[in-house]
């Protein structure tokens, strides 16, 4: 057969089409409890499940951002937790139109015989699991490949083990009704050039499609989720101009226009670096058969995290925070941010050598 | 020469030079190529996106006349001629001589012999298509020859010696090449005739690209069998997915080459025929999933199909934006009445002209989706397939 075609077909043409609207985007807020426990104790914040409830509960009921929202991608146990009131999130979400989607993957793992490259886990009874995140009420998933750049990276051993895991992950989401956002990060490590970067994504998102394909994956029914095409965290920074030029010409050939949305990761840019990246994306004058727009964690969350710091009387100015990069990013996504809105948290670099994720 | 007809549907998706002016934005940059130069730039890179442009034009597709000496002679056979260099220059001054081709004609692919030829007043074919601004294109490819290992299956030859080949073309005026591969749903097709004929094409367009001929790409799935249309659809999407990935590991420049496809169709024996709209949503299904926005044209070959089928088809697929400049290269689809016309009589070589012109024009507005066929005689519409068919 060519795509497949299950019984989920109509809803994930759907429901991908609905994520990539332009003007909306995805909050990330899919951290592990080891990840999210950095993000806390960045604040002095303890890592327990009310701290963890707490702070999701302030980013999903801040509700002006959520109609720049069209997703939210939870990790397993906040897509059962409640608000205080006792209001599922997931409740929450789907009444104010944000589809909430799931984190199915278990971490990555080194390939033995590589330097330092990674493969992800996360297969054993994906389908099961996912069809129980279908029940609960998620409706998208989202799996992290990484690869990195090096003298001899990123390996052939790498590309095609983490494009045939992206592949497989994806087809079995889309058997149970979940739409698979494809993430084929290419770390910003290192001290390339632009040029460099823009050469691996080429051939990295090449070989992506082509395992999605072979896979019979319905390219209709997913949403991808690469790297901006940026130098390398060593090399000297360019303009968003040319950031948007690489990742725009980088995607025109390599990604089908059946593919409904892309939605950039933000990796260690700072807040106000990936919405200007993202503007200057969306105002190239060439044709872009898909939507551009962000799914963002760090660029939406810094601020916010660092003005609520763990209390209940910071909540109102930790919203505004995330009300304000949320609309920067919808504007963004479509070539109209002016920039104005940028404070000096906003500007500050999230960029962390070999970030452990 | 064509003119931008900007209004026409499937032009909004097109970016011609008009979409490069840049809007103010925030940072004071100074103006800049939208398209970021390629990675895998060789010295040819700017004229092969050029060319490919060019050829790619609203309102235009390529006049496909490379018929080797062998095939030619089987046409002037059918109307009586005998296969000399003589009636073959003949038959191709009457083609490239005919005044305003150049208005529906942006590409035009020549066998070697005519790369080379004149008309009888000494002016250059090459000289003749640059005055009417079409494009001069070559085949470079030495047909097909079994697949050994295969079921019967054939893998196209031609690349020994394919980089000075192109060079000389490219000297003598050519701007870009065309290279046919095939594959038989009958056969299965294997996995190997699938791979070869993937591989084949990816090494040939990145050896074209090299020396300055914008290669166009054509694994044509046979119209033989007996196949319903969703299988074409699984066979046609396989050999583009192998087609774009080789091209890629090639370090092919996509946006400098051409695609020429087939259309997405049943079986030629399959007991149903399809409509010209299930054929444009099939084909633009398999487009859209396969062919990355880079890819400036896609200029369908006919196959088999009668004139006024091919014209239908691809006016079918141009009724809505695409996201590559949708088209024709047609051979027997363009020269099939001209032929008949002519018969071999300097006396009906205006009228011959004015035939193709006719054929020229109704693809030209079938490009633009404004094509009806009303108006059109029986002879157009009659179908050219043939069982088994060698080129």
């Amino acid at each position: 057969m060519s795509a497949f075609v299950g019984k989920y077909a109509e809803e994930l043409k759907q429901t991908a089409k609905y994520i990539a609207t332009p003007g909306k985007g995805i909050l990330a807020a899919d951290e592990s409890t080891g990840t999210i426990g950095k993000r806390l104790s960045s604040i002095n914040v303890e890592n327990t499940e009310p701290n963890r409830q707490a702070l999701r509960e302030l980013l999903f009921t801040t509700f002006d951002a959520l109609p720049f929202l069209s997703g939210v991608i939870l990790f397993e146990e906040t897509l059962y937790q409640k608000t205080a009131a006792g209001k599922p999130f997931v409740d929450v979400l789907k009444e104010n139109n944000v589809v909430p989607g799931i984190k199915v993957d278990k971490g990555i793992v080194e390939l033995a015989g590589t330097n330092g490259e990674t493969t992800t886990q996360g297969f054993d009874s994906l389908g099961a699991r996912c069809q129980k995140y279908y029940e609960a009420g998620a409706r998208f998933a989202k799996w992290r490949a990484v690869l990195k750049i090096g003298p001899t990276e990123p390996s052939e051993l790498s590309i095609q083990q983490n494009a045939q895991g992206l592949a497989r992950y994806a087809i079995i989401c889309q058997e149970n009704g979940l739409v698979p956002i494809v993430e084929p990060e290419i770390l910003t490590d290192g001290d390339h050039d632009i040029k460099k970067c823009a050469a691996v994504t080429e051939t990295v998102l090449a070989a992506v499609y082509k395992a999605l394909n072979d896979h019979h994956v319905l390219l209709e029914g997913t949403l991808l989720k690469p790297n901006m095409v940026t130098p390398g965290s060593d090399s000297a920074k360019v303009a968003p101009e040319v950031v948007g030029e690489y990742t725009v010409t980088a995607l025109r050939r390599t990604v089908p226009a059946a593919v409904p949305g892309v939605v950039f990761l933000s990796g260690g840019q700072s807040e106000e670096e990936a919405t200007l990246n993202l503007n200057a994306m969306n105002k190239l004058q060439v044709l872009k058969p898909w939507t551009l727009s962000f799914s963002f964690g760090r660029a939406l969350q810094q601020s916010t995290i660092k003005k609520w710091a763990g209390k209940k009387e910071n909540v109102a100015s930790a919203q505004a925070a995330l009300l304000a990069r949320c609309k920067a990013n919808s504007e963004a996504s479509l070539g109209e941010y002016t920039g104005v809105g940028a404070d000096g948290a906003a500007s500050e670099s999230l960029y962390v050598k070999d970030y452990k994720y | 020469m064509a003119s931008l007809k900007l209004s026409a549907p499937s032009s909004q998706w097109i970016s011609g030079e008009k979409h490069f002016s840049r809007r103010s934005c925030l940072r004071t940059a100074a103006p800049r190529r939208v398209a970021a130069g390629p990675i895998r730039a060789g010295s040819y890179t700017d004229e092969l996106v050029q060319t490919a442009k060019s050829i790619a034009s609203p309102g235009r597709g390529i006049l496909a006349i490379d018929e080797s000496n062998a095939t030619c002679g089987k046409r002037l056979a059918s109307i009586g001629l005998e296969n000399t260099e003589t009636n073959r220059q003949a038959y191709r001054q009457l083609l490239l001589t005919t005044p305003g081709l150049g208005e529906y004609i942006s590409g035009a692919i020549l066998f070697e012999e005519t790369l080379y030829q004149s008309t009888t007043d000494g002016k250059m074919f090459v000289d003749c298509l640059r005055q009417e601004k079409i494009m001069p294109g070559i085949k470079v490819d030495k047909g097909l020859v079994p697949l050994p290992g295969s079921n019967n299956e054939s893998w196209c030859q031609g690349l020994d010696g394919l980089a000075s080949r192109c060079a000389e073309y490219y000297k003598q005026g050519a701007r870009f090449a065309k290279w046919r591969t095939v594959v038989s749903i009958p056969c299965g097709p294997s996995a190997l005739a699938v791979k070869e004929a993937a591989w084949g094409l990816a090494r040939y367009a990145a050896i074209s690209q090299d020396n300055g001929l914008v290669p166009i790409v054509e694994p044509e799935i046979l119209l033989d069998g007996d196949h319903p249309i969703e299988r074409t659809l699984e066979v046609a999407e396989k050999v583009w997915a192998e087609v774009f990935y080789y091209l890629a590991e090639n370090n092919v420049v996509f946006e400098g080459i051409l695609l020429k496809p087939s259309m997405v169709t049943p079986g030629a024996e399959h007991k149903e025929k399809a409509s010209p709209e299930t054929i444009a949503k099939y084909t633009l299904k398999m487009l859209n999933r396969r062919v990355p926005p880079a890819v400036p044209g896609i200029m369908f070959l006919s196959g088999g199909q009668s004139e006024v089928e091919a014209t239908l088809n691809l006016n079918a697929m141009n009724q809505g934006p695409n996201p590559w400049h949708v088209s024709f290269s047609y051979a027997r689809a363009l020269q099939n009445t001209v032929l008949k016309t002519w018969q071999g009589h300097p006396e009906n070589v205006k009228a011959a002209q004015k035939a193709l012109l006719v054929r020229a024009k109704a693809n030209s507005l079938a490009q633009l989706g404004q094509y009806t066929a009303d108006g059109e005689n029986e002879e157009a519409k009659t179908g050219m397939f043939q069982k088994g068919y060698t080129y």
